[in-house]
């Protein structure tokens, strides 16, 4: 014990597990809030329900785990707005608390606890009630008279959305409560990477490769013009800031090694192009990840860091 | 050919604490001097209790790899015992009470052209005014030198003193660049690389300043100025920088054709050659935030740290934490009783540390891969020492490690990284005994 503490360094980084957790809390709200005024107080209430179920959750484990775990850690309430962010605004209270208990009893405590689980417990909590109740998870209520359809649900027709790039960049569209303001999105991952919480790469990656794969794919009569726009909505709609910003750049569920974080990244993308434009969901942000989440450990393994010293291939 | 390492951090460097102080002598009451204050084999005494010493003269030496140590002042020996020392041992060393009169050896100056200086009277000088590295790694200069022999196109001068806190090597360029330059050109004669570079952060404007205003008319060495950042000052990084090499692993600067020495073991080998002095004081910083009056001190070989803390107007806490060297990789001191050996260039005091509830935790950020200079996996490396997984330990390289304390120093979940992978190293060394 003593030899630990005594050990170097003797001067350490001011920025904790704590403060890591509330740097997220704090990137998260802009959206969370853009999303509460579009949609009304109701997200609120999901947001509040899911994010006290995750902390309820999180302290029962630990309480029975009896060792070295907190809910004040701050990791189970950014699983709790994670998910509440996820999720459409009349989405039952009763399944959002469900959600967020599966989420961190389940993916996060039984998959190993704090850093250790291999699926990123929002996403594969949003995965499970997709699954149960797909009711309430796809429907997305009308918007003072406007089209119920997001602008994804168009777009999965080969449609331009209604909305323009610039109405979905502001947040003027329909969607899941967390995904609707991209630019408080983008002002979220601003202030993370400013704090160093993440690093630019995985998110450059995913966007990268969503923005590159929706520009070269070949879809009938389009002009540069509109391949162009088709591009931009596709960035600007649905989950995708959300996810590569807040959900792909989850530490415990990706690469550690900088060049498989990379390759992580615009693993994620591709993913994501291929399942918006193949599966029976317009949206394929979570599936997507899950999927990456499963081949992170393999990514590492390929990609550990040249050995100093040491040519490519082992030649000193 | 300049090469940026990989990684490295930024911490905060507080130097501005220590920085502006004039350079203050102290010479302590008890001179305490350990008979291994170097790598490699310990000094016998040379001198009895009772006995008469003057300041440079000869206590100790020994066999093999072994340098000499030297009265830092006069008196006389009131002991000859093992007694603590920055390492955490005890040491047998000479006290020495200090008569205050500091009557010295008489010594032999030597103003011959730099060209006329053979190298094996440069390499005995060397030896005999007792000089180590002085950066922190405490090897024999002559071993280092010889070593180098004919080896090396690029002797480097390292000024880049990049852990937060010191500035002794800035004080030390900013009072003395002559006796820097002069020891470059003396070692350059010594070991004809094609180049001697004086490598220096630019976060030291002052020292770089006058530093360019020396070597004008000087071709000897030529300034490189290296972006600040941590651990820019260790041998493996620096060659990177200066000549775009990577050493391998296991391998010495020589067989990269290198060789890198302390700005500060320049300056004394300067004063042993042409001044004929013997490794007797050295330029110590004194600071931290547990310091009431951080400053640097030209202070004596063998000064008990709890002199030269006194002379910064003491501690401003009880439980200050005291250390030799740096805040990345200083070892605590338990006994301010210890003394300031050849190779300690500060004594840092920092307040109690605020002791976390939380347990230490990966999170898997990755942010210890990301600063790791030698390109290590330490989250790895810490999961398979605390398994006790010695093949998984190996094939991870943990002797690649240079415990620079980056990756410990980032890790958000304040796992003690840098002291699982030493515990490794050791486990390692051990089942290969057994």
């Amino acid at each position: 014990m003593n030899a630990e503490m005594n050990s170097s360094p003797h001067i350490h980084s001011p920025l904790s597990t704590r403060r890591i957790m509330l740097d997220v809390l704090i990137a998260l709200l802009p959206a969370f809030l853009a999303g509460a005024a579009r949609l009304g107080w109701r997200a609120l209430a999901v947001g509040g329900v899911s994010v006290a179920a995750a902390l309820g959750s999180e302290a029962l484990v630990c309480a029975l785990r009896r060792r070295g775990c907190s809910p004040s850690d701050g990791s189970a309430a950014v699983t709790g707005l994670l998910l509440a962010m996820t999720l459409p605004v009349s989405v039952p209270l009763w399944q959002t608390a469900l959600g967020a208990a599966f989420a961190v009893i389940v993916v996060k405590e039984m998959g190993g606890g704090l850093g250790q689980n291999a699926f990123n417990p929002a996403l594969a909590a949003r995965a499970l009630l997709m699954l149960l109740f797909p009711a309430s998870i796809s429907r997305y209520p009308a918007l003072d008279g406007v089209s119920s359809a997001t602008p994804l649900h168009r777009m999965a027709l080969s449609a331009l959305p209604q909305e323009s790039p610039l109405e979905l960049l502001l947040g003027n569209c329909s969607g899941s409560i967390g995904e609707i303001s991209s630019i408080a999105l983008l002002a979220g991952g601003a202030y993370l990477i400013h704090r160093r919480v993440i690093s630019p790469r995985i998110p450059l990656a995913c966007i990268g490769a969503v923005a590159a794969l929706s520009l070269l794919l070949p879809r009938a009569g389009s002009s540069l013009h509109s391949s162009l726009q088709w591009m931009l909505c596709q960035l600007l709609s649905g989950g995708l800031l959300l996810g590569a910003i807040f959900m792909v750049t989850d530490y415990s569920s990706s690469p550690v090694t900088p060049r498989g974080q990379a390759i992580y990244g615009a693993l994620c993308g591709g993913l994501i192009v291929l399942l918006r434009s193949v599966g029976i969901y317009p949206e394929g942000v979570t599936y997507a990840i899950l999927i990456a989440n499963a081949l992170a450990g393999c990514i590492d393994r390929l990609c550990i860091p040249r050995r100093f010293g040491v040519q490519r291939g082992g030649r000193a | 050919m300049k090469k940026r390492f990989f990684g490295g951090i930024h911490p905060d460097g507080r130097k501005e604490l220590s920085a502006a102080s004039a350079l203050r002598s102290l010479s302590p009451k008890l001179a305490i001097l350990p008979m291994q204050q170097h790598i490699g084999a310990p000094c016998r005494p040379l001198v009895r209790v009772g006995e008469d010493v003057l300041r440079g003269q000869r206590i100790g030496d020994g066999e093999g790899l072994c340098v000499p140590v030297h009265a830092s002042v006069s008196g006389r020996v009131v002991a000859v015992e093992p007694r603590p020392h920055p390492s955490g041992r005890e040491i047998n060393a000479v006290v020495i009470e200090n008569d205050r009169l500091d009557r010295a050896v008489p010594c032999r100056e030597n103003h011959l052209p730099t060209e006329q200086l053979e190298p094996q009277d440069i390499l005995r000088a060397i030896r005999e005014a007792g000089i180590v590295g002085m950066g922190g790694a405490a090897f024999p200069g002559d071993a280092k030198a010889l070593g180098a022999l004919g080896r090396i196109d690029c002797l480097i001068a390292n000024a880049c003193e990049c852990e937060p806190y010191i500035t002794a090597d800035d004080a030390l360029l900013r009072r003395f660049p002559d006796q820097v330059l002069q020891g470059m050109a003396i070692l350059k004669q010594c070991l004809k690389p094609q180049r001697a570079v004086l490598a220096v952060e630019d976060n030291k404007a002052e020292a770089i300043a006058r530093l360019q205003a020396k070597m004008t008319e000087d071709d000897a060495a030529e300034l490189l100025v290296l972006p600040a950042r941590y651990p820019q000052g260790s041998e493996r990084q620096l060659i990177l920088a200066v000549t775009g090499r990577e050493l391998a692993p296991g391998s010495l600067p020589a067989d990269a054709g290198c060789a890198v020495f302390n700005v500060s073991t320049f300056a004394a080998i300067y004063r042993a050659v042409r001044l004929g002095l013997p490794l007797t004081q050295r330029i110590v910083t004194v600071s931290g935030e547990a310091i009431r009056r951080p400053q640097n001190l030209l202070v004596r070989i063998g000064t008990p740290l709890s002199e030269l803390i006194a002379l910064a107007g003491g501690l401003t806490e009880e439980n200050a934490r005291v250390h030799s060297g740096g805040p990345m990789m200083g070892l605590l001191q338990k006994d301010l009783s210890a003394p300031v050996v050849k190779a300690v260039n500060c004594v840092l005091c920092l307040p109690e540390e605020k002791k976390s509830a939380a347990a230490p935790v990966c999170l898997r950020c990755g942010k210890c891969v990301e600063v790791c200079p030698m390109r290590l996996m330490p989250l790895e490396l810490y999961r398979s020492e605390r398994s006790g997984d010695l093949n998984a330990l190996r094939s991870l390289n943990p002797f690649d490690c240079i415990e620079c304390g980056c990756c410990a120093y980032v890790c958000p979940g304040a796992l003690p990284l840098v002291e699982h992978i030493r515990r490794g190293k050791r486990s390692l060394k051990e089942g290969v005994q057994k």
